[in-house]
């Protein structure tokens, strides 16, 4: 047999071997990864519907989605004139009221999960703590959250999250 | 028994293996097979003998409506069927259960609140849940299909016993369950004709998908997987071949 | 020719963090010395291919255990219901726990094979007996693991299997009935029987690890046995571990492996009994109890004593005698291929398992009861009897002088 012949066969088949085996290898951690992901249980119930008929304006309710809380917010007229003249320039995150609410700017819909490390801001019942903004306080790091969810001040970055969510006859259906 | 040991040495008298019971009718069944899968019509019509006929005995906890999308549904059609349910949920904000219509995350109806009213209504007899019944029983499919479609005039020597009914391939062959299908009890969507013969082998592939709704992934992979492992093999048996002849030189 | 190192240290050329950390740490020339040179013979055939499977279906049982339990709930109202969850809505569950289920199978398939090639080839006698007396305690741990993982899905088969198991504690006189008590926690297999038997399946194979570490030091201490049985004298009888057995074992590997997966896709419930796919109710117990199929031949032994307590004890003992089996072999010839009349014995040994395996799986009565008690006298005999008389009895065939000059005699013939 020629020997370089030979050698050139020898390399591609162990280099076919390192292949598959490295084939393999990564194919078998995919059942072991994906299988840490939410599975078809929890996946389906990722929908949240939730009455708005009985909310009063200056009323707040939470409901529960992927077991996070949403705050819902009925705001009263000044509520939305005060959130809406809020000087954008100097904000963390500058974001106009239009963009917190859709469709109809007397219910806002954010997920009630500090941006800063996940604590849940007070806010929602009458006695609470509002922050100086008069939307929430994070009391983990004092974040100040205002009537549109938007950060104020204090270590949080970012705005409260809104939830995908569509309101249809005074119903609101989350996820 | 199906241990390994009596597949080795019974492997071809299946009738020592089911002792006392007639041997199992057998059936060509899509799911069958290294690439079996299931039909998708069969298990519609399947479902719909379960729902009309079945569902209001045995239950089939493990399953869910969204489930369903798995026999060929759209989201939508799942929603419809899940609605026509009424399903007990809360408690809501007064602190009461109330009903409200099916979701497609809702484990399918249960005929019965539990096992206690099952057996009450049922002449102490408990239907048994359907959600795993072709694995739960030897001989899987081919036994269900064979115990729907089994039932017979009992022979003189079988004593008659009060409110059972005679079927060879029960273990006791007295069942406790009426003889549940006859000819047109139902009228399919498809047009299909309701033969008793049809109805069982629908509601067997139904069943049969709900005791492993992975099996077409399952064999789809396994194809793939097989196939890799096997060229994997041969590459490797010349690199062994390669390796070790150095030793000869 | 290959040419053996026996130096533990890296090679010259190797990189300059491999040189720092193995110069504090010599994990990469204690790893190089066992598992690249370690000097291997060079005649051993594809029995020796069972222990480094054993080791890898160790290492995936672990993984896709660990896996498991964090879908798992050990509660008996719960079990059931989440391993149906992880057959239906896991990722890839119905994956994950069909080569756990059917690993358990292989990993004995695998095990025995291992365990009968060291019987044949005499690699338990000097100076390998602690290296076969771990191997024993490696089973036996195996045994227990296996036992208590069967009771975690919480169907019928899983609750009147460990009913049945721990009720065979009771046939201990005086204290039986306490300890069986103790080992349910509570009067019978209930849920705290389920959480204990749940923390041990988790914790023995991670015992199993530590006795396979200790089982690999004693190996590599006198390094393999092999086919002759002579040990390897000259340097030119071994090879380095590393390319030869990687290979060798990879390939051995693979094709495991096609074999698994055969079972896991095309008929995962082939070593199952369709019973434990009903829950499991304390009320009803199914006709037929079986035990999986790598207990049967112990079950029939059990069961060919119409004695609670001798039966208990006897199967027991078939397990507990492989420990002495170092000192019941008289032989001055290690490997059964230059035994002729311990081979025909050993046959006989193969032919009594399978027949108690067999036998394990029927009813007790008639025939298999028969069977089941001839081979239980058999199985005994042939350890207890046998072995010892043997090696004064047996005139040995020749012994080769080195184990290359078999091989070469073996290619002269050819």
């Amino acid at each position: 047999m020629d020997g370089k012949a030979d050698k050139g066969r020898r390399d591609f088949l162990i280099l076919t071997g390192y292949t598959m085996g490295a084939a393999g290898l990564a194919g078998l951690a995919v059942p072991f990864i994906d299988s840490l992901n939410p599975a078809a249980d929890t996946q389906a119930l990722a929908t949240t519907e939730v009455n708005l008929g009985l909310l009063q304006p200056g009323q707040a309710i939470t409901a529960m989605w992927r077991g996070k809380p949403v705050f819902i917010r009925h705001r009263t007229s000044e509520e939305i004139e005060q959130a809406r003249t809020v000087e954008l320039k100097g904000l963390p995150d500058p974001e106009a009221d239009e963009a917190r609410f859709k469709d109809n700017p007397q219910f806002l819909v954010v997920l009630g999960v500090c941006t800063h490390l996940g604590c849940v801001p007070l806010g929602q019942k009458p006695t609470d703590n509002k922050g100086d903004f008069g939307g929430w306080f994070c009391p983990c790091h004092g974040s100040h959250y205002d009537i549109s969810g938007r950060i104020r001040k204090g270590p949080a970055p970012k705005n409260l999250t809104i939830p995908p969510y569509e309101i249809k006859d005074k119903l609101l259906k989350i996820g | 028994m199906r241990s390994f040991f009596l597949y080795l040495v019974f492997l071809t008298v299946p009738s020592l293996a089911m002792e006392g019971t007639a041997p199992l009718k057998t059936v060509d069944w899509s799911f069958n097979g290294i690439f079996g899968t299931f039909d998708r019509a069969s298990l519609q019509r399947g479902f719909q003998v379960y729902k009309e006929v079945c569902a209001s005995c045995h239950s089939m906890k493990l399953l869910s409506y969204r489930n369903l999308e798995g026999i060929g549904y759209t989201p939508n059609q799942v929603k419809a069927i899940a609605q026509t349910y009424e399903v007990q949920d809360g408690p809501n904000d007064d602190g009461e259960m109330f009903m409200r219509p099916g979701k497609p995350k809702d484990r399918f109806f249960q005929p019965y609140a539990n096992d206690q009213a099952a057996r009450a209504a049922n002449n102490g007899a408990l239907p048994p849940d359907l959600s795993l019944i072709t694995k739960a029983r030897e001989g899987g499919a081919d036994y269900v299909y064979s115990l729907l479609t089994g039932y017979a005039e009992a022979p003189v020597n079988e004593k008659p016993m009060v409110g059972l009914y005679y079927n060879p391939y029960f273990s006791a062959h007295w069942i406790a369950m009426i003889p549940p299908l006859s000819d047109d009890m139902i009228e399919y969507q498809d047009g299909t004709p309701a033969t008793v013969d049809q109805m069982a082998q629908d509601v067997t592939t139904f069943l049969a998908w709900a005791s492993e709704p992975e099996i077409e992934v399952r064999k789809q992979w396994g194809f793939r997987i097989i196939i890799f492992l096997f060229i994997f093999s041969i590459v490797m048996f010349f690199i062994n071949a390669r390796i070790w002849a150095r030793l000869e030189k | 020719m290959a040419n053996v190192k026996k130096s533990s240290t890296l090679s010259k050329d190797s990189n300059r963090i491999a040189k720092w950390i193995d110069y504090r740490l010599p994990i990469l020339s204690f790893l190089k010395a066992e598992a690249v040179d370690y000097p291997t013979p060079r005649n051993l055939n594809y029995w020796w291919n069972f222990g480094s499977l054993a080791g890898i279906t160790l290492v995936i049982m672990i993984l896709t255990g660990i896996w498991l339990a964090m879908h798992y709930t050990p509660h008996t109202a719960h079990a059931f219901e989440s391993v149906e969850r992880i057959m239906r809505d896991v990722n890839y569950g119905w994956l994950l726990r069909y080569i756990h289920m059917n690993g358990a199978s292989m990993f004995f398939i695998v095990v025995y094979v291992h365990m009968f090639r060291g019987l044949f080839y005499g690699s338990y006698k000097k100076p390998r007996e602690l290296l076969w007396i771990f191997g024993v305690l490696i089973l036996l741990l195996m045994m227990a693991t296996a036992f208590m993982g069967y009771v975690l899905p919480w169907g019928q088969m899983s609750f009147w299997g460990a009913t049945v198991i721990t009720n065979l504690f009771s046939a201990i006189p005086l204290v039986g009935d306490s300890i069986v008590t103790l080992l349910w926690g509570g009067f019978s297999v209930d849920n705290p029987t389920l959480n204990r038997f749940f923390a041990l399946h988790y914790l023995f194979p991670f015992l199993i690890v530590g006795l396979v570490f200790l089982h690999l030091v004693a190996l590599h201490t006198h390094g393999s046995n092999n086919p002759t049985g002579v040990e390897a004298k000259k340097p030119s009888d071994k090879i380095p571990f590393h390319p030869y057995y990687t290979v060798k074992d990879i390939l051995g590997l693979v094709i495991f492996l096609t074999i698994w997966g055969a079972f896991v896709f095309f008929a995962p419930n082939f070593f199952g009994e369709p019973d434990n796919y009903i829950p499991a109710d304390p009320l009803v117990t199914p006709p037929h109890i079986v035990p999986e199929w790598y207990f049967l031949p112990f079950y029939a032994i059990l069961r060919s004593i119409p004695d609670k307590l001798g039966g208990v004890v006897l199967m027991f003992s078939a397990v507990f005698v492989m420990f002495i089996i170092p000192w019941l072999d008289t032989s001055p010839v290690r490997s059964g291929r230059y035994r002729p009349l311990y081979k025909i014995a050993y046959v006989f040994f193969l032919v009594a398992c399978v027949a108690l395996g067999w036998a394990g799986a029927q009813e007790a009565e008639g025939v298999p009861l028969l069977v089941s008690r001839l081979a239980t006298a058999y199985y005994f005999a042939f350890f207890l009897i046998l072995m010892p008389v043997l090696g004064f009895i047996e005139k040995p065939l020749p012994v080769p002088e080195s184990l290359q000059e078999s091989k070469r005699k073996k290619g002269a013939g050819r």
